[in-house]
């Protein structure tokens, strides 16, 4: 018996996302990508030019970028643009009940639990199937506040005094060649807006679910939290387990102003085939705070830093969050933190989890200029190695100038011990159930921040990880 | 039947033989304590018998109530009863001690059968009382930041909630300030019983002035050389060990 064995073979169990219903689209903009493509997607959403034009030059800038490869994975060369269908939909507006969604849809996020949390915990929700919404709701009383919370589409049609105010404000074009194609084919996703001092007691959940082969999700988010406000954001995502790779590709923009507070929770269980390339990034005026609270379990290779910008004074941006990375996966996350004003504080906490061959990677970005004064960055990065074939890397990079800032680090790597599984089977805990405690141990006094129902989620998918995991 | 029985016992680690056709049984409702110098093997039966993967038996029986335990894995083995208290306990970051008792005593029960927070915390906390551990430790993580006192008596802890057929205790008494001994040894007394079957693994007799055994056996390279009553201790405390060489085979 070996309690640690060096190469499980894993086959992931993702059971409760992996399955799919027959193909059935309306509309289907093809296979690769072009400008054509753009056209098709702007005309189908029977998009304003302006619109249509910040598509088709963001399609330029995807172009023209190459890939990121000089800094991260090779692996990225293997998307192959051509092959990949960009935009697919049934061409029916968002239900407001269940009842009215079609059934194989309907039956997909049933399975999913989305409807019976609706119920329990959440004060709205918008369920996306490939690249449209096919649910969107809203409590009536959240409603009556003034809260507007609607798809990306609807947003910039029906509110577009506020979208196009911070619209690709946060994430311009031409970040990263990622942005700069969710820019050009960018579908579905949330539009939230918080009038001034309203504070939703419950959380906003928006699930993302991928169905067709060969596909490319690309939901655009963008949410604004007015003066004094409060709001919870909830995604999650999964997806059948394909044999070809598919894309998921969002960028998510946050807005929280003077005094507002946006929490936003991920937990993105991919299954081991998707190619998870996110950017998220919020701006923070004076006194406001953003939490992104970014769990990442699924996925072949994810590469996602959530970072805040400190524009006003006294604000403050956290990253709290935990990768698992099982075999054939590859988590590549981390934070940024850029200060833009006196008295800002930043707070980034990473756990990462690797197993067998997996390979997690935490990039950090903390940036304090020389004129600022007062500000305060803490970054914790914890890796915890189960096998000896597991890798972690670790690459801080903070730059605090000035007398006045002051900033604190702290890294750790470390391994389960046989002798620790030992001691655990002792007591009665099978080899997988040790494992699990372990890693939930590990990563408790993070999962305690979390709101309950994500925690215990949080808790039953790294569960099923490592049953898998050991030999 | 009622019986822990070991039988013609070899265990080698690496390849080194370390026990030798050791042959022991322990019933329940008894305290046997085996007594010798360091690197005897005395430890090396604790593991065998919990089945750590680094001993090898390469030949011989253990049976508890009849039922050959060497195929089992060692959490088979603690769910049918066996307990053993470690001489250094392992820390497990982030789990609290509640939790992880939750968990084992958890894990003999079936999926459906969950038992009651209530009743648990009720139990939890009336053995704490008895091995005077503050309350403020169930929400400490198992064995983290622990002094020797601590951590020794948290297996004691673990060995009252589990109330295993069997217990091993594996130098419980090393590390142990005499107070610290007291409240262990009174912890394990109370759990002395018709039920149990105890084997109290030491170096040093003083354990034995509080936990009183019914027989005391002594380890020389692998093998018992000697067993007697408890008298048999006071011999060792005031002979040392030295004359039980001539007791092995040669």
């Amino acid at each position: 018996m070996s309690t640690v064995s060096p190469t499980p073979a894993i086959d992931i169990d993702r059971e409760k996302g992996n399955f799919s219903y027959p193909e059935n689209y309306a509309y289907d903009a093809g296979v690769g990508l072009n400008e054509k493509v753009v056209n098709y997607i702007t005309d189908v959403k029977g998009e304003d030019d302006w619109i249509r034009n910040f598509r088709l030059k963001a399609l330029r800038v995807f172009n023209n970028k190459p890939l990121p490869t000089n800094w991260a994975t090779k692996d990225l060369e293997t998307i192959d643009f051509d092959k990949i269908r960009y935009y697919l939909a049934a061409g029916q507006k968002p239900k407001r009940t269940w009842d009215e969604v079609p059934d194989d849809i309907k039956e997909t996020f049933e399975r999913l639990g989305i409807p019976e949390n609706e119920r329990k915990f959440l004060a709205g929700v918008e369920a996306q199937f490939d690249s449209e919404a096919a649910y969107s709701n809203i409590k009536e009383a959240v409603g009556k506040q003034g809260v507007i919370f609607t798809g990306s589409t609807d947003g910039l049609m029906e509110h577009p005094e506020i979208f196009r105010k911070w619209f690709g404000k946060v994430i311009p074009t031409g970040d990263n060649k990622y942005s700069a194609l969710n820019s050009a084919v960018f579908s579905g996703g949330s539009f939230i807006y918080i009038p001034p001092g309203v504070k939703v007691s419950h959380p906003l959940q928006a699930y993302f679910r991928i169905n067709a082969e060969n596909f490319g999700q690309f939901e655009r988010t963008l949410i604004i939290a007015d003066e004094g406000s409060e709001v919870t954001y909830m995604e999650g995502c999964t997806a059948p387990k394909f044999n070809t790779a598919t894309l998921h590709c969002a960028v998510v923009e946050l807005v929280a102003l003077k005094g507002a507070k946006i929490e936003y929770i991920t937990v993105q269980n991919w299954s081991s085939n998707v190619f998870n390339l996110v950017t998220k990034r919020a701006i923070a005026e004076e006194d406001a705070t953003v939490k992104w609270i970014d769990c990442n379990i699924g996925s072949r290779l994810t590469m996602k830093y959530p970072g805040v910008v400190l524009k006003g004074r006294r604000a403050r941006g956290e990253v709290l969050s935990i990768a698992l990375a099982n075999d054939g996966q590859h988590q590549d996350t981390g934070a940024k933190m850029i200060h833009a004003a006196d008295d800002t504080t930043s707070n980034i906490i990473s756990k990462s989890i690797s197993v067998g061959q997996g390979r997690s990677t935490y990039r950090g970005m903390v940036h304090i200029p020389k004129h600022l004064k007062g500000c305060k960055n803490n970054t914790e990065c914890d890796a915890l190695l189960i096998n000896s074939s597991s890798r972690t890397d670790t690459y801080p990079a903070i730059t605090v100038r000035g007398n006045d800032n002051s900033v604190q680090h702290e890294a750790s790597v470390s391994k389960v011990s046989e002798e620790q599984i030992f001691y655990m089977q002792q007591r009665g805990l099978t080899e997988a159930e040790a494992m699990s405690l372990s890693v939930n141990g590990f990563v408790n006094d993070l999962t305690r921040q979390f709101p309950m129902e994500y925690s215990v989620e949080l808790k039953r998918l790294i569960d099923l990880e490592m049953e898998g995991s050991v030999g | 039947m009622n019986t822990l029985e070991i039988t013609d016992l070899t265990v080698t680690i690496g390849d080194k033989p370390i026990l030798k056709n050791f042959s022991l049984t322990v019933p329940k409702g008894e305290v046997h304590a085996l007594m010798g110098p360091n690197g005897t093997g005395k430890s090396t039966l604790a593991k065998a018998l919990a089945g750590h993967p680094d001993c090898q038996i390469t030949s011989g029986e253990v049976l508890m109530d009849g039922e050959s335990i060497l195929d089992l894995e060692p959490d088979e083995r603690a769910r049918r009863g066996l307990f053993m208290a470690f001489q250094y306990p392992s820390e497990i970051p982030g789990v609290t001690i509640a939790n992880f008792i939750r968990a084992a005593v958890q894990s003999r029960l079936g999926e459906e059968d969950d038992f009651e927070a209530t009743t648990y915390y009720k139990q939890l906390y009336k053995k704490m009382d008895l091995l005077k551990i503050d309350r403020k430790f169930t929400s400490r993580a198992v064995n983290v930041g622990f002094s020797g006192g601590e951590k020794k008596r948290c297996e004691i802890l673990q060995m009252a909630m589990l109330e295993p057929a069997y217990a091993v205790l594996d130098e419980t008494d090393s590390g142990l300030d005499i107070d610290a001994l007291r409240v262990v040894s009174e912890g394990v007394n109370s759990l002395r019983g018709a039920d149990m079957g105890i084997l109290v693994i030491t170096h040093y007799q003083r354990l034995l002035n509080y936990i009183t055994p019914d027989h005391v056996h002594v380890l020389w390279d692998g093998q018992i050389v000697k067993s007697g009553g408890k008298e048999l201790a006071l011999v060792l405390e005031e002979k040392g060990y030295d004359w039980v060489k001539d007791l092995a085979p040669a």
